[in-house]
C-alpha cells in the first residue's frame, strides 16, 4: 500500500469507521452516564442571582479568583491549547469542508497562514502543559496511563497536520495520511478515555451549577 | 460487629447516581482541585487532592455501572476495592476531608467533589473504615442525644442559668410558638453566651420561641460519618418535635453542618418535605435587621475580619446576611481577600474536629496555616465567625500558634451590643 | 538513418545554439549541474541512435499522441524522430507479420542493449486474454521485450502503475511492468498522459551519461516527480490566503484562486506540470481552470473522486445512522441493567443500626 492508496483508505473506510465508532461510543456513553439519574432535592430551594446550571456552565469557563495567579501554567495553557485546536478544527479551510460534507454546514475560514501560526502556538502550549503535568506534584501523582496517552492522541493530529501543511519529514502524502490517521485514532479513543469530557464537561458544569443553585450559591 | 466490605460496596451502588457519572467521565486530572485544598496547599502532599481521595468510589462506578468497567470486571482485568484499600483511604476522606467544598468551587469541569465526597461516606460508613472520633460521636448522638452526650436535665441546668442572667423566660415545649430553637451541644457547654444573645433577641422583636425538650440538639454526627440511615435517626426527632409543637419555624443555630442536616439534606433523609421552615439564626436576624428591629446601642471599636463557615456559607447559602450584620455591629470591618464562598475552612469540619489521634490533629495544626495566614495578612488581631465548630477549632489553631487574636461569635456580639 | 545526432539536427534545421540551449534547459530540469548541460550536449549530439522498441499494451495511444502529434516542432519531438524507434505499432509503416519480424529482428540485433518502451497496462485475467498482439497475450511479450533490453520505460500511469484499466473492479486484472519485471531497471514515467519533456529528459539522460536519472522509491525520476503541483502552482498564494474558488464559475474562479476545494489533486500529486506546462508551455490544467486530478499518481482514478477536496471523505459516509443507532441500542442496554442494579441495591438496603457500624 502506497502513500495515496493509504491516503485513500483513510479518507474513505477509515473515516467511515472511525466516525461510525466514534458516533457510536459518544451515544452510548452519553446514555449510559445520563441514564443513571438523580434524586429529587426535596430540600425547599433558595433563589439567587447568577446560581443556576447554565450560570456555572458559563462561569467554569473563567479562571477563580487566585487561581490563576496560582496555577498560571494550567489555565492559560489550557485556554491556549482548547483554542487553538477550535480555531484549527472549525476555521481552517480543508476542515470546514469536511465539516461541509459531513453535515451541509460551513463558514467563512481564516487564512492558512494564521491558522499555521496557530497551529505552532498550539503545539507549544500543549508541549508546556504536558512538562506542568510532569512538572507539577498534584499533576503528576494523578497521571495515568490515560492521560500520557490522550494527550498524545491529541498531540499527534495537530503535529501531522502541520507538518502535512509545512512538508516536513515525510512527502505530503503519507502526512496527510497520517494526518487523518492520527485523527481517527483520536475520534475513536474519544468516547473511551477522558477526552470525553469534550461532552459530560457540560452536563458536570450543569449538574454542579444545579445542585448548588438549589441552595442559592452561584458555583 | 456487622460492617463489612461487601455492605460498603452495596451502599456506593445505591448512592452512585448520574453527577457522579458525569464528574467522574470529565476528570481530567488536571489538579487544580488540590490548589483550593488547604490540607494539599499546607501540606504540599499530592495525596490530598481531592478527586484522589475519591478513588475507590471512582473504580465502584467503573466497574459496577460502566459497560467497559463491568467486561473489565468480568474478564479479572480490574483491581477490586478492597477493605485493605479503604482502610488506606479512611484518612483521605476523614482527616483530611472537611466537606469544605472548595475544591467543588475551582474544578473547571465542574466536578462537585464534596458531592462525592459525601457519598463515598456512605460507602466508608457501611463498610466500618471510620474514625473512632467519629463513630463514637455519632453513637452519642443516637443513644444519648447528641455528640457530647448532653442529656436534656443538662441542658434544662443552662437554661436556667440564661434565664437568671437575663432575665428572660426561655420556654420549653411550648406548642404553637413561632420558632423552634435548635441548639448545640458545643454552644450548651462552650458558648452559652449564644443562648442568652437568642433570648434577648426573640424578647426585642417580641417573637415567640421555644426549645424542645427531646429534640435540643441541632448537630448531625449521621451526615459526618456518612450513614444516611443514622442521619435519618437523628433528623426525625427534630422533624417530629416540630411539627408536634406546630411551630412555624425551626431555627438552625450557628453551627454549620447542623443547618446542612437540617435545612438541605433533612428532606431528602426523612423523603417528604416539611410541615416547617427552616431557617438559619442569621437568616433570622437580618430578616430583622431588614424590618429594623435590630437597633445597636454601640459598635464595637476594633477593626475586625470575618470567618464565614464553610456549611453556612459556601455551602449552606447563607451569603448575603453576614456582612450587613457584622457591619451592623462594628466599626471597622475589613473584608479578607478569600470571604463569603470563598473562604478558607477552619480545618476541622465535616466531623475532623471529632478525629483526635495524633496524625490528625498534627494535620488539623498544619492545615490551620491557611487562616493563620489569612488572618495575619489583615493585621487585625479580632475575628468574628458563625460556627460553633469553627471556633472551638480555630481557638485551638491560636493556642498552637499562640496567636493573640481574639475570637467572637456573631451572634453574642450582635446580642451585647443590642439596644436594651 | 545512422550516424549522429547532431548531423541529422542541421540537416532538419536545428542550428547548434538552439540544441545546446535545449541540453541546459533540460539539465537545469533535471537539476544538474550547469556544466552538465554542455556535457549533455556533446554526448547527445555524438550520440548513435539507441535502438528503441515501443510496446502498446492495454492503452489508449495517449501516450504516444502526447509525445508526437503536440511537440512535433519541437527539439523534444525531433529527438524522438531521431531515436531507432524499430518497434511502434501505432507510428510504424509496417503492420502484420513485417511488423512482427521487424519486432524480433531488433530485439536480435540489438538483444541487451535496446530501450523498452511499454505504455498500457498488462492484463493477468484469464490468463493474459484480455489484450493479445499476433496472437500472443501482452504479459508473454512483455517478458520476452524485456529479457533482451538495458531498461525499461513504463510510458504513462497505466504501463507505470496500471492505470485506468486497473480502476476498481480492475476487470481484466491490470498490472503495472513493474509488477512482472523484475530483474531490469525500470523509469516510470506516469501521467495520463506523460509530459514529453519528460521522456526525452530520461532518454537524453540514459544517453549522456548511460544510465538512468536519479529515481524516487515509485522508480520516478526525482529530477520531475521531486515536487509536488501544489508545491509549484502559481495559484499557491491564494491557498495561503485562504481564498479558494467554490465553484468553476464564481468570484474566486474567476480571479484565478485556489481550486483544492473544487478537488484538486495539486498537493499529493506529484509532476512537473506547474513548471513545464504543456503543449510547448502554452498552459496547463490548473491555469486553464480545473484542478488536477492527480493522474500521475498509483491509482489516481479511484483516489475519492476528481471534485472532492482532500480533506473530504472519500466515500460516502454510511455508517452514521447505524452507528447512533447501534450507540443508542448499546447505551439504552447498559442503562436497564444499571438501573435494575441500582434499584436492586436500593430495594435489598438494610438499614444501618449503631451496631453496623462496628467492624
Amino acid at each position: 500500500m502506497d502513500a495515496l492508496e493509504l491516503l485513500t483508505w483513510a479518507r474513505g473506510p477509515g473515516l467511515n469507521i472511525a466516525l461510525g465508532i466514534f458516533v457510536l461510543g459518544v451515544v452510548w456513553r452519553l446514555i449510559e452516564i445520563y441514564s443513571l439519574g438523580r434524586r429529587t432535592d426535596l430540600a425547599p430551594a433558595r433563589q439567587h442571582a447568577g446560581a443556576s446550571g447554565l450560570h456555572t456552565v458559563l462561569r467554569r469557563s473563567v479562571p477563580p479568583p487566585g487561581m490563576l495567579r496560582s496555577s498560571p501554567v494550567s489555565y492559560i495553557g489550557g485556554f491556549v491549547f482548547h483554542i487553538g485546536l477550535a480555531l484549527i478544527v472549525f476555521l481552517f479551510a480543508p476542515h470546514i469542508l469536511l465539516i461541509r460534507d459531513l453535515t451541509g454546514l460551513s463558514w467563512p475560514a481564516l487564512p492558512s497562514q494564521f491558522i499555521d501560526m496557530v497551529t505552532v502556538v498550539t503545539l507549544v502550549a500543549m508541549v508546556v502543559v504536558l512538562v506542568d503535568r510532569i512538572n507539577k506534584p498534584a499533576k503528576r501523582f494523578l497521571s495515568t496511563f490515560g492521560d500520557w496517552f490522550t494527550w498524545a492522541v491529541t498531540f499527534l493530529p495537530v503535529l501531522t497536520g502541520w507538518m502535512a501543511v509545512q512538508h516536513l519529514l515525510l512527502p505530503y502524502t503519507l502526512m496527510l495520511a497520517l494526518h487523518i490517521l492520527s485523527v481517527e485514532l483520536l475520534l475513536v479513543v474519544l468516547p473511551f478515555t477522558k477526552l470525553i469530557h469534550a461532552f459530560t464537561l457540560f452536563g458536570s458544569r450543569w449538574y454542579a451549577g444545579r445542585i448548588n443553585a438549589h441552595k442559592g450559591v452561584p458555583v | 460487629m456487622t460492617a463489612t466490605l461487601e455492605r460498603g460496596l452495596h451502599a456506593l451502588k445505591e448512592v452512585i447516581d448520574a453527577p457522579i457519572a458525569s464528574y467522574f467521565s470529565s476528570c481530567v486530572h488536571c489538579g487544580l482541585c488540590a490548589e483550593a485544598c488547604l490540607f494539599y496547599t499546607e501540606t504540599g502532599d499530592p495525596r490530598y487532592t481531592p478527586i484522589h481521595k475519591l478513588e475507590p468510589l471512582r473504580r465502584v462506578y467503573e466497574q459496577e455501572y460502566t459497560l467497559l468497567g463491568r467486561l473489565k470486571k468480568g474478564l479479572g482485568l480490574s483491581k477490586p476495592v478492597t477493605d485493605a484499600e479503604l482502610d488506606a483511604w479512611q484518612d483521605l476522606v476523614y482527616d483530611s476531608c472537611t466537606m469544605c467544598g472548595r475544591c467543588s468551587l475551582v474544578c473547571p469541569v465542574g466536578n462537585d467533589i464534596v458531592y462525592m465526597v459525601r457519598k463515598l461516606r456512605e460507602g466508608m460508613a457501611a463498610s466500618g473504615h471510620v474514625p473512632d472520633g467519629i463513630r463514637n460521636a455519632t453513637r452519642r448522638t443516637v443513644e444519648i442525644g447528641g455528640p457530647m452526650g448532653l442529656k436534656w436535665p443538662a441542658v434544662a441546668n443552662v437554661i436556667r442559668k440564661v434565664e437568671e442572667a437575663t432575665g428572660l423566660k426561655v420556654p420549653v415545649d411550648q406548642a404553637g410558638a413561632d420558632y423552634l430553637v435548635l441548639l448545640s451541644s458545643m454552644e450548651i457547654v462552650n458558648y452559652p453566651e449564644y443562648i442568652e444573645a437568642l433570648a434577648k433577641i426573640f424578647h426585642k422583636a417580641g417573637i415567640s420561641f421555644t426549645v424542645a425538650s427531646d429534640a435540643f440538639e441541632a448537630t448531625n454526627a449521621g451526615i459526618q460519618i456518612g450513614n444516611s440511615d443514622l442521619a435519618k435517626v437523628i433528623v426525625s426527632r427534630i422533624v417530629d418535635a416540630a411539627e408536634r409543637l406546630k411551630v412555624k419555624r425551626v431555627l438552625s443555630p450557628e453551627c454549620g453542618h447542623a443547618y446542612m442536616a437540617i435545612r438541605w439534606e433533612g428532606p431528602n433523609l426523612i423523603g417528604r418535605p416539611y410541615a416547617f421552615e427552616v431557617v438559619h439564626v442569621l437568616e433570622l436576624l437580618d430578616e430583622l435587621r431588614g424590618k429594623g428591629m435590630l437597633k445597636m446601642k454601640s459598635k464595637i471599636k476594633d477593626p475586625l475580619i470575618l470567618h464565614d463557615p464553610c456549611q453556612i456559607v459556601r455551602r449552606g447559602g447563607v451569603l448575603q446576611a453576614p456582612e450587613p450584620l457584622i457591619q451592623e455591629v462594628a466599626e471597622r470591618y475589613i473584608p479578607i481577600a478569600d470571604k463569603q464562598k470563598w473562604n478558607w475552612c477552619c480545618g476541622g469540619g465535616g466531623g475532623a474536629s471529632a478525629i483526635h489521634t495524633e496524625e490528625a490533629e498534627a494535620l488539623r495544626a498544619k492545615a490551620f496555616q491557611v487562616k493563620k495566614r489569612q488572618i495575619e495578612s489583615t493585621g487585625v488581631n479580632t475575628m468574628v465567625t458563625f460556627c460553633a465548630n469553627c471556633r472551638i477549632v480555630i481557638e485551638e489553631g491560636f493556642d498552637h500558634y499562640q496567636m493573640d487574636t481574639r475570637l467572637l461569635g456573631l451572634t453574642e456580639l450582635l446580642a451585647e451590643h443590642l439596644e436594651e | 538513418m545512422q550516424g549522429p545526432l547532431i548531423d541529422t539536427l542541421v540537416r532538419q534545421g536545428i542550428g547548434r545554439r538552439t540544441f545546446l540551449k535545449y541540453c541546459a534547459t533540460l539539465a537545469s530540469m533535471m537539476a544538474l549541474p550547469p556544466a552538465a548541460g554542455r556535457a549533455m550536449a556533446d554526448a547527445l549530439a555524438a550520440a548513435r541512435r539507441p535502438s528503441v522498441i515501443w510496446l502498446p499494451f492495454q492503452e489508449c495511444t495517449g501516450c504516444t499522441e502526447s509525445m508526437t502529434r503536440s511537440h512535433s516542432p519541437t527539439i523534444e519531438g525531433m529527438i524522438f524522430d531521431m531515436i531507432s524507434l524499430d518497434y511502434h505499432e501505432t507510428l510504424m509503416a509496417a503492420a502484420g507479420q513485417q511488423a512482427e519480424e521487424a519486432l524480433h529482428a531488433a530485439m536480435k540485433e540489438n538483444s541487451g542493449k535496446y530501450l523498452l518502451i511499454v505504455d498500457g497496462s498488462i492484463p493477468l485475467g484469464i490468463d493474459g486474454a484480455y489484450s493479445c498482439i499476433a496472437g500472443r497475450t501482452n504479459v508473454d511479450l512483455l517478458k520476452e521485450a524485456a529479457a533482451g533490453a538495458a531498461a525499461i520505460v513504463a510510458m504513462g500511469t497505466c504501463a507505470a502503475f496500471g492505470g485506468i484499466p486497473k480502476a476498481k473492479p480492475n476487470p481484466t486484472g491490470a498490472v503495472a511492468v513493474s509488477d512482472i519485471v523484475k530483474d531490469k531497471p525500470i523509469v516510470n514515467v506516469p501521467g495520463c498522459p506523460p509530459i514529453p519533456v519528460v521522456m526525452t529528459g530520461v532518454l537524453a539522460h540514459y544517453l549522456t551519461f548511460g544510465s538512468l536519472p536519479e529515481l524516487d522509491d515509485k522508480l520516478r525520476p526525482t529530477a520531475f516527480y521531486g515536487e509536488t503541483i501544489h508545491d509549484r502552482c502559481y495559484r499557491r498564494p491564494f491557498y495561503d490566503q485562504g481564498k479558494f474558488a467554490k465553484t468553476f464559475d464564481d468570484e474566486g474562479a474567476r480571479k484565478g484562486w485556489c481550486l483544492f476545494e473544487l478537488g484538486c489533486k495539486g498537493p499529493v500529486t506529484h509532476n512537473a506540470c506547474a513548471t513545464t506546462k504543456w503543449n510547448g508551455g502554452t498552459s496547463w490544467p490548473v491555469e486553464s481552470g480545473h484542478g488536477c486530478l492527480g493522474c500521475s499518481e498509483p491509482d489516481f482514478w479511484d483516489a475519492g473522486g476528481f471534485y472532492k477536496a482532500l480533506s473530504m471523505p472519500a466515500d460516502p459516509l454510511k455508517m452514521g445512522a447505524a452507528a447512533a443507532v447501534a450507540g443508542a441500542a448499546a447505551g439504552v442496554a447498559v442503562s436497564f441493567a444499571n438501573r435494575g442494579k441500582k434499584r436492586a441495591a436500593q430495594v435489598t438496603h438494610e438499614t444501618t443500626t449503631l451496631a453496623d457500624l462496628e467492624k
